[in-house]
């Protein structure tokens, strides 16, 4: 391997070792990797993984740093234009943006993101000044919207500010929909909720409210110039066992049930409680049983204890109020005694993992398990329903029985009619309920203007330098090492009593503001120019986290390996620059930078920078 | 400078060393040198040479004289003892220290001033007395501390931001270390740490004295493109002699060398440098082909970098001298008043 590169006998460049022996490699691989392409507006919106993660793409560190700044207002008006609920979502969002979150991979916990955005809610000052205007003069379009839960808000939020007359419909005499019969007081409050809904109905939205609506032929004759169906996932199932007949009585359908306790046409359960299932809604019953009279509430899954569906600190926080989970119970039969349920028969069975690794649940062979009780609460899944919807309209349903849809317009094959939330793509939560409606808005906003649905506007990006001076950006780069904050609680024999106190109490500023010094601002993005570098690794020599590598270029799975520290998260583009003067390139693994801008404060040329990526999604006021 | 300390969080596959640490652990405050000084790669390439080394931090001594070189024993090793000397002083520092405790491990930082000009005698001496230590040269033929006038190791012609030129011809301490008898001289660039690392570490298990002479570009004030010792300029002009692998004692030998090209070379503590031919001719084994390497390069304008001469049979100053084998600290009373019978023998000698 000669170490001299000689061309026509004479030397004009010597290789270093690391270069030559790069250099030598990377003429192996063909498909070298190509510069990265900065101004593709994913490219940058996947290095902030919260915002990435969150259906609706709130921008979760703009606000975070707002509610630094004790900016409440316009942190929580980020949020409302973002997510249309930020009160409610604040206390029960199911967080995709917290396993996102780059601080869980540097240490053990993300940043309480959720929670953060509570204290933007809670700490706010009145916001109906800042709300979007309506005109009064509508624009002649008249828009049905399908049930008033947060898919529909969503789309009435969106479309009421640019002229449209609104109608909601929905079976319950009040807005909300699942946010309201599913989601109990004591973890959403009632004026919390209902001033959420309000700021949307009243921008003027016409309220059909408390009759149930049976057929879609009959609601299409009405001329709408466009429906939007956000009925949710109403249907609970129940569980036929032996003895299911004679205990109907006091077996009951999770969401039904919960539903009936909202709106306080349930207000007690009996002493002995079983809640069969492991996902959130199973969680809020047994709560709720728990602060209706039930003294032994228990909840009995089929598989394991960590294969349960519910959120963890749903888990957590059932658990905290002494309600035992028992796992790997499968039930068998309803137990009577003089015709009336007194308990239940579980087989206790084992996990095995088949040949295609399926999970198999065998019977252990042990003694039934035998629960005494005096209700059941059927909490294993809901489904959606549309027997309204005549199968003659031009509506197709797909063999699930869920509509065909376009996955970005939320339009059916009926040009007119569109779908969103649960009731579009099966059960999921109230952030993905909104995205739909952002997207549905966009949707009928482009039909009712006579356009393409498809012909979408690009979502909203701006990229701008933070530097303030030498060594001064305008963001607080000096994040801290605190490990997450714990949310603190009411006392537990204040909330097991009334069912309408809110378990948690939400951070205080103080607790707040530590929280948000967690996070590390990975909107503000390492911007590399190539031409001004001068490669003298003052940038790779100061990152705490090696994310940053010179090397020659090569096929981007073996450039990966030979990085300073590998880049193992292949979701996670690489940065690579062009071609530098020693020919090598810049590789930076964007995966674990902390964007503390060290580099660019010791970058002497300036090739980086740190600049603030904001990005919002189009909607239908940009169309 | 900056204002944040370095965040704390690292890599979550940061490699710990035999003794659990990681490379982080061998890091010192944060830098307070120019953003893009050379010098700091050498603080880097010496935390990652220490930390691969697995060498506790406690068997570590820094010494450094004098100028933006000699601060950077603050910005590694935080956990090791350090002096930080006078002006050129550092060799007395050094001999003294060393005297004193045979068993630590010594690191002279230095750079061109502190070495070239005012310590060229200091320099000239502990070369002579073959001090076991590894002095280190952060050369970038400046005095940035003193807003960047030029050098003695400023190469005949170089200019500096200003445009000054050097009229004078340069003091090469390769050369010099060479001709007053060092056992190990290498030179290399900051900017190559797959070249510096190994050096640096060679240089640490070397028994005897050892210089590293580090081209470490002044970003400031010497790195125009008239700059002999600016980054364009060493990158463009650097010819590897000689290029090593390093293998710490204890360590398997796990890479492949082919026998012919490789020569292999075991030093006193039992760690291995693998030698790779590199097309040059160069063999470090031999003093008066070094001298003439160095010298022929430097005529042509290049750099020659590498290590440049190795001798790991020269006796050092301890055997010389025929010094006591334990550190002072741990000598006790017995040791040191022996007792009437040995002063009887003593004595007997005078007879």
């Amino acid at each position: 391997m000669p170490l001299i590169a000689y061309s026509g006998g004479k030397i004009f460049y010597t290789l270093s070792p690391c270069l030559h022996r790069c250099a030598a490699k990377s003429t192996w691989h063909p498909n070298l990797m190509k510069p990265t392409d900065i101004s593709n507006p994913d490219y940058f919106h996947k290095v902030v993984d919260c915002q990435w993660a969150c259906p609706a793409h709130t921008p979760v560190p703009e606000y975070i740093r707002l509610i630094a700044e004790k900016r409440y207002t316009d942190a929580y008006m980020i949020n409302w234009e973002s997510n249309v609920f930020p009160g409610i979502l604040g206390r029960t969002c199911d967080r995709p943006c917290e396993p996102a979150c780059r601080r869980g991979r540097v240490e053990e916990q993300p940043v309480a993101i959720c929670r953060l955005k509570r204290v933007a809610a809670d700490y706010k000052s009145d916001i109906k000044d800042r709300l979007p205007g309506v005109p009064k003069r509508k624009n002649g379009r008249h828009i049905a919207l399908v049930g008033a839960g947060p898919a529909s808000l969503t789309v009435a939020r969106d479309l009421l500010p640019l002229g449209y007359e609104i109608t909601v419909f929905d079976r319950d005499a009040a807005a909300g929909g699942a946010m309201r019969t599913q989601i109990p007081r004591f973890r959403l409050p009632a004026e919390v909720l209902e001033e959420e809904l309000n700021y949307v109905l009243h921008m003027g939205v016409k309220r059909r409210f408390g009759t149930e609506i049976t057929s879609m032929k009959e609601l299409l004759a009405e001329d709408f110039d466009a429906v939007f169906v956000g009925t949710g996932a109403p249907l609970g199932k129940t569980l036929d066992l032996p003895g299911f007949a004679e205990a109907k009585p006091n077996i009951h359908t999770g969401i039904e049930w919960l539903a009936n306790v909202a709106f306080e046409h349930i207000d007690s359960i009996g002493e002995t409680v079983i809640v069969l299932g492991g996902g959130n809604t199973a969680m809020d019953c047994c709560r709720s049983s728990k602060r209706l009279g039930g003294e032994d509430v228990k909840v009995v899954v089929r598989s394991g204890f960590d294969e349960m569906k519910a959120s963890p600190w749903e888990i957590e926080d059932a658990m905290n109020e002494d309600i035992p989970i028992l796992n790997f119970c499968v039930p068998k039969r309803y137990l009577l005694k003089d015709g009336k349920l007194c308990g239940m028969e579980f087989e206790k069975v084992r996990r095995e993992y088949d040949g295609n690794g399926r999970r198999l649940l065998i019977p252990t062979g042990e003694e039934p398990l035998v629960l005494p009780c005096d209700d059941v609460l059927c909490a294993i899944g809901q489904d959606n329903a549309f027997p309204w919807i005549e199968r003659d309209l031009g509506i197709e349903f797909d063999r699930w029985e869920l509509p065909v849809l376009d996955k970005t317009t939320f339009q059916s094959t009926h040009e007119k009619v569109f779908f969103g939330g649960d009731a579009a793509l099966g059960p999921d939560n109230i952030i993905t309920a909104v995205a739909h409606g952002h997207a549905a808005a966009l949707s009928i906003h482009l039909l009712c203007e006579g356009r393409d649905v498809k012909d979408r506007p690009a979502d909203l990006t701006t990229l701008a330098s933070q530097k303030m001076g030498i060594h001064q950006w305008s963001y607080d780069n000096d994040i801290s090492n605190d490990v997450r904050y714990v949310v603190p609680h009411a006392a537990k024999e204040k909330t097991l009593n009334d069912i309408n106190i809110e378990v948690e109490l939400g951070f205080d500023e103080d607790l707040g503001y530590a929280e948000t010094q967690r996070c590390l601002n990975c909107d503000v993005q390492t911007v590399f120019t190539t031409r001004s570098c001068i490669e003298c690794d003052a940038c790779v020599d100061i990152c705490p986290t090696d994310c940053i590598t010179f090397t020659a270029n090569g096929e981007e799975g073996e450039l990966r390996q030979r990085l300073l520290a590998p880049a193992e998260n292949g979701e996670q583009d690489l940065y690579v620059s062009d071609t530098l003067g020693t020919g090598r390139i810049m590789a930076k693994n964007e995966d674990l930078c902390l964007h503390c801008g060290l580099c660019a404060e010791r970058c002497p040329t300036a090739a980086w920078d740190m600049q603030k990526y904001l990005f919002n999604t189009a909607k239908a006021v940009n169309a | 400078m900056s204002y944040i300390v370095k965040p704390k969080f690292h890599h979550p596959q940061l490699q710990k060393n035999d003794l659990g640490y990681t490379r982080r652990d061998y890091e010192g405050t944060l830098t307070t040198l120019c953003g893009g000084c050379g010098h700091d790669s050498i603080s880097a390439a010496i935390i990652h040479a220490v930390h691969e080394m697995s060498l506790a931090p406690h068997q570590i001594a820094k010494v450094s004289g004098i100028g933006c070189s000699s601060k950077i024993p603050s910005y590694f090793l935080e956990r090791s003892h350090g002096f930080n000397s006078v002006h050129g002083r550092m060799p007395s520092i050094a001999t003294g220290a060393n005297l004193a405790n045979r068993e630590l491990y010594y690191l002279g930082i230095s750079g061109d001033g502190d070495t070239a000009s005012i310590g060229l005698g200091q320099f000239c001496h502990i070369v002579r007395r073959r001090i076991n230590m590894l002095y280190i040269v952060a050369n970038n033929g400046t005095y940035g501390l003193t807003k960047g006038q030029l050098s003695a190791t400023a190469d005949l012609g170089s200019k500096t931001k200003s445009g000054e030129e050097s009229r004078y011809d340069n003091i090469d301490l390769v050369s010099l270390a060479i001709d007053l008898g060092a056992s190990f001289v290498a030179r290399s660039f900051s900017g190559d740490k797959e070249q510096l690392v190994p050096l640096i570490q060679a240089g640490l298990s070397h028994r005897g004295f050892a210089l590293i002479d580090v081209i470490s570009p002044c970003v400031t004030f010497n790195n125009t493109p008239l700059s002999a010792h600016g980054y364009k300029n060493t990158w463009e002009n650097n010819v590897v002699l000689s290029e090593i692998d390093f293998v710490p004692m204890r360590k398997e030998i796990t890479a492949r060398y082919s026998a012919g090209k490789d020569k292999e070379i075991t030093l006193h503590d039992g760690s291995v440098i693998h030698l790779h031919k590199t097309g040059s001719g160069h063999d470090p084994g031999n003093r008066e082909n070094a001298l003439l390497h160095v010298n022929e390069y430097k005529k042509q304008g290049k750099i020659a970098t590498g290590l440049l001469y190795i001798n790991q049979d020269q006796s050092d100053f301890h055997e010389l001298a025929d010094t006591v084998n334990k550190p002072f600290n741990r000598l006790n009373e017995h040791d040191l008043c022996p007792g009437g019978e040995v002063l009887a023998d003593i004595n007997e000698t005078f007879m």
